[in-house]
């Protein structure tokens, strides 16, 4: 039978609030353990959560980003359940009435096709603390140490509707999601410390079966690589079962990244019956028009909306604007460098998605930390444009920048690398080489026309790469055709 | 059946609402409660005479009212600035802790 | 000068401010009289000495140096149930039985802050969760009119400290009735204001929606004292109320001509006590008496709130406790096998036979399959009976009726079966499902047993409450009446 695969993530992303959401803790990441969890964190007896402003804030911009309704009126609820690093005994998040509902972003697909994901909802809830488990100094192994340092964090959990067929469709979506909640300021979309990370639930059905087959959730995957691979085995494990004749259970499982496989979770946690109900101790959250109208004023231009303006209003194609706009810091780095050399759109991204974005990758950088800045960036492209240097001569000059932190012209001014273009230089080089090679000239004129680029190469080693690609194409020709 | 019975349950009867020892244990499963063997009749009984004191509510007509979550009408919750207010004050905390190390709160090994 | 004990708060501020007494010297009354009777009365769970001398020695100072407030220097009792930092704070419970609290609530901070001294914790059914006292793992108190009576609850402790005049006033907390029950049953005056009125940070939860700090004194006049220090708006307590609080003494005097007091007609229907009755109706004339006029008004779905209540203060229980799980701070079982065992003993052998009880209704009430006939259908008769009383307020300034069925019972004689006992709360309850204000003032005796009469206010009506009662207080002495054995 020929099986569809049908994907829906939860993402986890972290609020990237100063404080907790419900108490006056720092989130910072990485403090020492405890430090950063006060009586509300602890769950002392007595103490009272307080909402922060800016959680609620960030949500709301979440859900104008990806044209949702944003509920005139939430309720916060309880989740029971006991486990150590849940202080309270219950988490509390939202339930029947979360703050956003509906939604929808638009993903890429690596073969160019467009396909639109839609968000249930997306509500906002508390992060759980950390339990240690290993490498504590003095501990044996029959304990556990619990950190509730991240216990509080506010965090805005985004459903999306099961909508994805597979493992690449499900990353690109994350990967979109991820780009949006950096761009709206929201998160800092850190992975590995666990600031985004998402539950995958993952079910077959025959294809064309309009009801959906019995699910797994793969919990805690915290980067784009383990969402692919664990899902793809996922996939295939559940093909397995289904062609064998047996079932998928419903049950939470587990991606072992050093395995390569899932596994299910202890089945007894499954019997959990969270008992939700609203939380008494925090009144509905309330939101208007004027504080709506807000929040949309201070929206940044988002990516769907950046790349649309790349297209339309610089040229470019829309692979290229996509991949400019995936980060905010690299679609206004692009942009600081097209300002900066007044135009020239296809030259920068070029050079960003090229010399940049390759000096970056070996050095394992962010765009933010790039050794080269927009403005040098742009200098070296004027030169580019103007002809003082070809583009592979360019190739040359930002490796020297990126090493040795100078300005374009400072490099071509030292290294003599300016572009020559003077007719009678060239032409002096190309008798020079025709004379050194006479067979090769000969050949050529029998009407081997493929030995012209023999005389390109011959000719531009002789000018040190600097001969003015146009005027030797155009001179050689003249020449050799004798 | 009880002192002010006739007032306020004014037509009780035992409704089919017990539960049995199976129940109780579900229940205390849920709740982390370990009960003792004599504790479980008890609660069988407690629990069911609660339920059916209970089971009254059904002569309610609540077809025309919402859920009360709250005692007072009309509130809304109020939000707090996005401000770091605490700082560590994690030893004075741990001393009420049971077991502590590293500045961790220890508990039996957890088995993911 | 009369004997201290048996001064009221506003009496003793007088005293203070005049300089007749020192605080240190008020303080080592009471602590003297509190150690004589703890023995008999187990009112008291820790009595807070050395706390009490310092701080009555710097109330002092600011009487000296005379910035004193109101309330400098005048000694009082918190139900075990508020927070105070580097004081046990036990909730009468094994659980909490040797935690000490890192901070204040913000009833405490606010009455240190006034100047008032803090003589101890007062006793009281675990978690508040009782009618009797006799939930508290620090063993019942007794009830200062008869020792082998209960003294109600859950604020028993406090109820018998005041009656007793062991405390001129104390705290005491009140989720279906447990200020105004005991209040009633020890002869004293408890007010539990507004659900909002009173910050709930640092107090220990039992049901969150329904819980209001407030307090049992000797009269209507010490709780207004005492309540406008206490009560108003703290960032802290997302529930509580942005309002400003009157100043109840002020209020106190005003006539009650024109007053329209609600009587209700479920609560003299059937069921109560003729001798009880006869208290309240006797009560109604004085009031009448002032220029008040009768109205009768009903609340049909009133007979609903003490199943209402079994339900919705269970629920919210189960989920407030859960966070007592032997990890960060409480009692931890000996050498747990493993998490699970963990969990299970500690809770289970943490929390008292009644605990368990209302954690497992609560469980079952919330669990699958049981939410929405049991959980919201409360809630959707909560509505009910709140709309009732809100439409009787239209008519109405308060309503008056009886706080309790009967007088004190004798210890044990309920514990047998849950729902006799939980019946205790009927006249209480629906104020705390409503968020209104009540109170319970001293009405008369049945042989030699207090009895109360409950006044329930509209919401944030504490004035006109306090007002009526204290002219009730100016016409009669109930309230001025010891009982016998701590006269003296």
């Amino acid at each position: 039978m020929e099986w569809q695969t049908v994907i829906g993530l939860e993402i986890h992303a972290q609020l990237a609030t100063r404080s907790k959401i419900f108490s006056g803790s720092a989130t910072t990441y990485g403090a020492p353990p405890n430090a950063q969890a006060n009586l509300v964190d602890l769950a002392y007896p007595g103490v009272l959560p307080v909402l922060n402003a800016e959680a609620v804030r960030m949500a709301v911009k979440f859900g104008l980003a990806i044209n949702a309704r944003v509920m005139r009126r939430s309720v916060f609820a309880r989740k029971n359940y006991f486990y150590p690093d849940l202080p309270k005994g219950y988490q509390i998040s939202q339930y029947e009435l979360p703050i956003v509902c509906g939604g929808a972003v638009d993903i890429v697909l690596e073969d160019g096709t467009d396909r639109r994901i839609g968000v249930t909802r997306a509500h906002l809830e508390e992060d759980a603390g950390k339990s240690l488990h290993e490498g504590l100094a003095g501990l044996s192994g029959a304990l556990t140490g619990v950190d509730l340092n991240r216990a509080g964090t506010p965090l805005i959990e985004i459903v999306s509707e099961p909508q994805m067929h597979s493992a690449k469709e499900a990353v690109a979506y994350m990967k979109k999601i991820h780009t949006l909640v950096r761009y709206l300021g929201i998160c800092d979309g850190n992975m590995q410390e666990g600031s985004f990370r998402c539950d995958a639930n993952v079910s077959l059905r025959p294809r064309g079966a309009e009801k959906l087959g019995t699910r797994a959730e793969i919990k805690n995957l915290n980067s784009f690589r383990f969402v692919e691979k664990a899902i793809n085995y996922e996939v295939a494990r559940q093909i397995e079962l289904l062609e064998s004749g047996r079932q998928v259970t419903q049950e939470t499982r587990l991606y072992d990244a050093d395995r390569g496989e899932t596994r299910s979770m202890r089945s007894k946690e499954e019997a959990n019956d969270y008992r939700y109900f609203p939380d008494p101790d925090l009144l509905p959250v309330e939101i208007d028009q004027p504080y709506i109208d807000a929040v949309t004023a201070d929206l940044p231009e988002l990516p769907d909306q950046k790349a649309q303006r790349f297209i339309s209003q610089h040229g470019l194609s829309a692979y290229d604007a996509g991949v400019l706009t995936a980060g905010a810091e690299l679609a206004d780095y692009y942009e600081a460098v097209v300002h900066e050399l007044g135009g020239h759109p296809k030259v920068a991204a070029n050079a960003v998605m090229g010399e940049l974005a390759g000096l970056l990758n070996r050095d394992g950088l962010e765009i933010a930390a790039s050794r080269v800045s927009a403005r040098r960036l742009a200098g070296l492209l004027r030169r580019v444009v103007d002809n003082t240097i070809s583009g592979k001569i360019a190739k040359d000059v930002i490796e020297a920048m990126w090493e040795q932190g100078q300005e374009a012209d400072s490099i071509i001014q030292a290294r003599g690398l300016r572009q020559i273009t003077d007719e009678s230089a060239i032409e002096a080089a190309i008798d020079a080489v025709m004379i050194a090679n006479p067979s090769q000239l000969a050949d050529y004129r029998a009407g081997k026309e493929k030995l012209f680029g023999f005389f390109v190469g011959q000719v531009m080693k002789a000018t040190g790469g600097k001969a003015n690609p146009a005027r030797l194409n155009e001179l050689l020709k003249k020449k050799l055709g004798g | 059946m009880y002192d002010f019975a006739p007032f306020f349950l004014p037509e009780i009867e035992p409704i089919a609402m017990s539960l049995n020892h199976r129940d109780i244990e579900n229940i205390a499963y849920l709740a982390r409660l370990a009960l003792t063997v004599e504790e479980i009749p008890v609660y069988v009984e407690g629990l069911s005479r609660i339920l059916a004191m209970v089971a009254e509510l059904e002569r309610a007509d609540t077809s025309q009212v919402e859920p009360m979550a709250h005692p007072l009408p009309g509130q809304r919750t109020r939000l707090r600035a996005d401000v770091v207010t605490e700082t560590d004050r994690h030893q004075l905390f741990q001393r009420n802790a049971p077991q502590v190390e590293a500045a961790l709160y220890l508990v039996p090994r957890v088995i993911e | 000068m009369t004997e201290l004990h048996t001064m009221t708060v506003a009496e003793l501020a007088a005293a203070l401010r005049s300089r007749q007494v020192s605080s240190v010297e008020l303080a080592r009354s009471f602590l003297a009289r509190i150690e004589r009777h703890q023995a008999d009365l187990n009112a008291f769970i820790s009595i807070t000495a050395e706390a009490a001398l310092e701080q009555a020695g710097k109330a002092d100072e600011r009487l000296r140096g005379g910035d004193a407030g109101a309330l400098t220097g005048v000694p009082i009792a918190h139900k075990d149930i508020f927070c105070t930092a580097g004081e046990k704070t036990t909730c009468g419970s094994r659980m909490l039985a040797n935690f000490v609290s890192p901070y204040d609530a913000t009833v405490v901070e606010r009455l240190r802050a006034a100047g008032v001294v803090m003589l101890g914790k007062t006793n009281m059914d675990e978690f508040a969760m009782g009618s009797s006292n006799e939930t508290s793992y620090f063993g019942p108190v007794r009830n200062p009119w008869d020792p082998l009576r209960v003294p109600g609850g859950s604020s028993g402790g406090s109820a018998a400290a005041v009656a007793a005049r062991l405390a001129p006033a104390a705290t005491a907390t009140d989720t279906g009735g447990s200020i105004r029950q005991p209040a009633a049953l020890c002869g004293v005056t408890g007010i539990k204001p507004t659900y909002g009125r009173v910050s709930r940070y640092g107090m220990v939860a039992f049901a969150s929606s329904l819980d209001q700090g407030g307090l049992i004194t000797q009269s209507a006049q010490d709780a207004a004292l005492l309540l406008a220090a206490m009560a108003g708006f703290d960032e802290r307590d997302s529930t509580s109320v942005e309002l400003p609080v009157p100043d109840y003494a002020a209020g106190l005097e005003q006539p009650l001509k024109g007053l329209k007091i609600g009587l209700l007609k479920e609560f003299f229907d059937r069921g109560l006590d003729d001798e009880i009755e006869r208290h309240i109706r006797a009560a109604l004339d004085v009031l009448r008496a002032q220029g008040a006029v009768l109205k009768e008004v009903s609340l049909p779905n009133l007979p609903l709130s003490v199943p209402t209540y079994y339900v919705v203060a269970p629920a919210e229980c189960s989920s407030n406790l859960a966070r007592f799980d032997g990890v960060r701070y409480g009692y931890r079982c000996e050498k747990p096998r493993d998490l699970l065992d963990l969990y299970q003993r500690s809770r289970g052998e943490g929390f008292g036979a009644e605990v368990k009880r209302r954690i497992m209704t609560g469980t079952y009430v919330l669990s699958a399959g049981y939410y929405d006939a049991f959980y919201l259908k409360a809630q959707r008769v909560r509505q009910l009976i709140s709309n009732d009383f809100e439409h009787a307020f239209h008519e109405v300034d308060v309503v008056i009726g009886p706080t309790t069925p009967t007088a004190a019972f004798e210890l044990g004689a309920k514990t047998s079966d849950p729902v006799t006992m939980y019946l205790n709360d009927i006249y209480t309850i629906g104020a705390n499902l409503a968020g209104l204000p009540a109170m319970s003032v001293p009405c008369g005796f049945v042989q030699g047993l207090p009895v109360g009469m409950q006044i329930i206010g509209a919401h944030f009506g504490e004035e006109r409450l306090l007002n009526v009662a204290h002219r009730y207080q100016c016409e009669t002495d109930w309230h001025r009446r010891a009982p016998p054995g701590f006269v003296a």
